[in-house]
């Protein structure tokens, strides 16, 4: 565990030696309360529905943005060949990276609660859809961040790793949508209704915090922490 | 302390590594020689559980490279080539972070980290970013990386290169001391390092051992000649044709002479005949003014020249 702990210090601590964490948190921040208050001051309705509607593609961005260097960078730099020749074992690294990236997600998340304290001060919005809002974008978050941390594991190139993970988060956002849904054969659809991150969102959003869509997004997130694992240990052992 | 054995990895159809196997015992300083894309750096990566071989093992302190990769890596010390760092980390965290990992208890890190600092010269640059310093700098803090955990074993990949002449005797001198109770494994193409710092040597070219042994007894490998600087003062025409006829001469070359009316010569001469002798006698004879006489001590080069410019059997 303390293994965890330093790599995840030391890749948390390198986000904010780089003007990376501070543009991030810093675009993310005015893009996502620009969009927000817009229509907030003209709709006169204290809820966050179309806030949390939005978040799923701002993501989709932001968050491949948060992950492409914590694999691809050290490869970049060579100090892969440091980290991986220290007495680590993979999923200690794998952890370790991915809960720095966690952190930084988190903490852009947190600077959102802006949102929710004007609300309340200004009227009377109901705190269900809220809290179950800002779990939802959270467990999004955590499988986008995994999604992108395993991009960044197949490439030595920061882009590349950043739009490969955009295209795999996108993927798996499109596949659950009605729009894809009308075009798959029948006995596909349940099968992509369920594999979707969106329709998982979408419940967890309305305050409804099933076993099923907790499991999806838990089984999604270590899905692909163990591809991260796998990638590291085949480029080692082939 | 390390025991090699049959270690064979291919990359694609080149063989990067061909059935080496050698060991290595404590207070051992060995150095592996070859050209470049010999094989060393590959050899070495086997070692520290970086990459894994297509055959073969090998055993550091008693543990197997397949068997416990962590505990193999916690008793070596590992500089890779060009000394990889984080760069957009302070001096002292970077340090820290190695410490850390290396489970060095946090009551002792700051002591040891402060020990590492000033035996490898960082104390002017502790709070400066990694990215600033200088090569030298950077190869400094890759020992010093290497070293924090006062590693049973050594492995160094080219610790010298990228320095300046006083800093490669610095850290030949620091290497030397500290491989009177460890053993250490370094690869470089300088000649001179090895017979400096190396116990024995191990030359590898394609892949394969092509000789191992101490630096001096290398030197014996080299076929029955030496190499013998002479400078005559005489007519050039009448040296030449004189220099011709001896019989232990078996080639010689003309080099810039230093002054005026001078002829120097690089002679190659049979091993074994008192060659120095017989040319100080030869001038003698002639009625010729010696200039200079001295033996190049080039044999190691010549090993391995010979060694590595041939074709290995497969």
């Amino acid at each position: 565990m303390s293994n965890v702990i330093a790599v995840f210090r030391k890749e948390f601590k390198s986000y904010f030696s780089s003007p990376i964490a501070y543009i991030y948190i810093t675009v993310f921040i005015v893009s996502s309360s620009w969009l927000f208050f817009r229509s907030f001051f003209v709709f006169n309705q204290a809820d966050m529905r179309g806030f949390f509607g939005l978040m799923p593609w701002i993501f989709l961005f932001f968050v491949p943005a948060v992950t492409m260097k914590l694999w691809a960078e050290e490869k970049k730099l060579g100090t892969v060949e440091l980290l991986m020749t220290l007495p680590l074992k993979e999923y200690e690294v794998v952890l370790g990276k991915y809960l720095a990236g966690l952190m930084l997600f988190l903490l852009s998340i947190v600077l959102t609660f802006v949102i929710p304290i004007v609300l309340f001060a200004l009227g009377d919005p109901d705190g269900g859809p809220i809290v179950g809002g800002y779990l939802g974008i959270f467990l999004m978050g955590a499988a986008y961040l995994s999604i992108g941390l395993f991009a960044s594991t197949v490439t030595e190139n920061q882009i590349i790793a950043f739009i490969m993970g955009v295209v795999i988060c996108f993927a798996l956002l499109i596949i659950g949508e009605d729009f894809v849904l009308f075009s798959t054969p029948q006995w596909l659809v349940p099968v992509f209704s369920y594999l979707g991150l969106g329709s998982h969102f979408a419940s967890i959003g309305r305050g409804v915090l099933d076993s099923r869509d907790l499991i999806y997004y838990l089984s999604l997130i270590g899905f692909f922490l163990y591809m991260s694992m796998h990638t590291i240990e085949t480029r080692k052992w082939s | 302390m390390i025991e090699v054995m049959n270690l064979t990895k291919r990359f694609g159809a080149t063989v990067a590594v061909s059935d080496v196997s050698f060991s290595a015992q404590r207070g051992e300083v060995l150095g592996f020689l070859g050209p470049n894309g010999a094989g060393k750096t590959t050899t070495m990566r086997i070692l520290t559980c970086y990459i894994g071989a297509d055959e073969g093992t090998a055993q550091v302190a008693g543990y197997d490279i397949y068997d416990d990769p962590v505990e193999v890596r916690r008793r070596i010390g590992y500089l890779p080539e060009s000394a990889p760092l984080y760069l957009y980390m302070e001096v002292t965290d970077s340090l820290n972070f190695i410490a850390q990992v290396r489970g060095i208890p946090k009551s002792k890190r700051e002591q040891r980290i402060r020990a590492m600092v000033e035996m490898c010269g960082l104390e002017g640059v502790i709070q400066k970013d990694v990215g600033e310093l200088s090569k030298g700098y950077r190869q400094r803090l890759g020992l010093a990386q290497t070293l924090i955990h006062d590693p049973d074993v050594l492995i160094l990949d080219e610790p010298t290169s990228g320095l300046d002449p006083n800093q490669i005797i610095e850290i030949r001198e620091l290497i030397k001391e500290i491989g009177r109770e460890k053993t250490i494994i370094l690869s470089t193409h300088i000649l001179p390092e090895v017979s400096a710092i190396c116990g024995r040597v191990l030359i590898i070219h394609q892949g394969k051992i092509v000789a191992n042994g101490t630096p001096e007894s290398l030197s014996g490998l080299a076929s029955g000649e030496e190499m013998i600087r002479a400078g005559f003062r005489g007519p050039q025409e009448e040296i030449e044709a004189k220099l011709d006829q001896l019989e232990f001469v078996s080639d010689f070359k003309r080099v810039p002479a230093e002054d005026e009316g001078t002829c120097s010569y690089e002679l190659k001469a049979t091993k074994g005949t008192d060659a120095t002798a017989n040319i100080f006698q030869f001038a003698v004879d002639n009625g010729w003014i010696l200039t200079e006489l001295h033996r190049q001590t080039l044999s190691l080069e010549d090993v391995f020249h010979q060694l590595t410019t041939q074709e290995v059997v497969q």
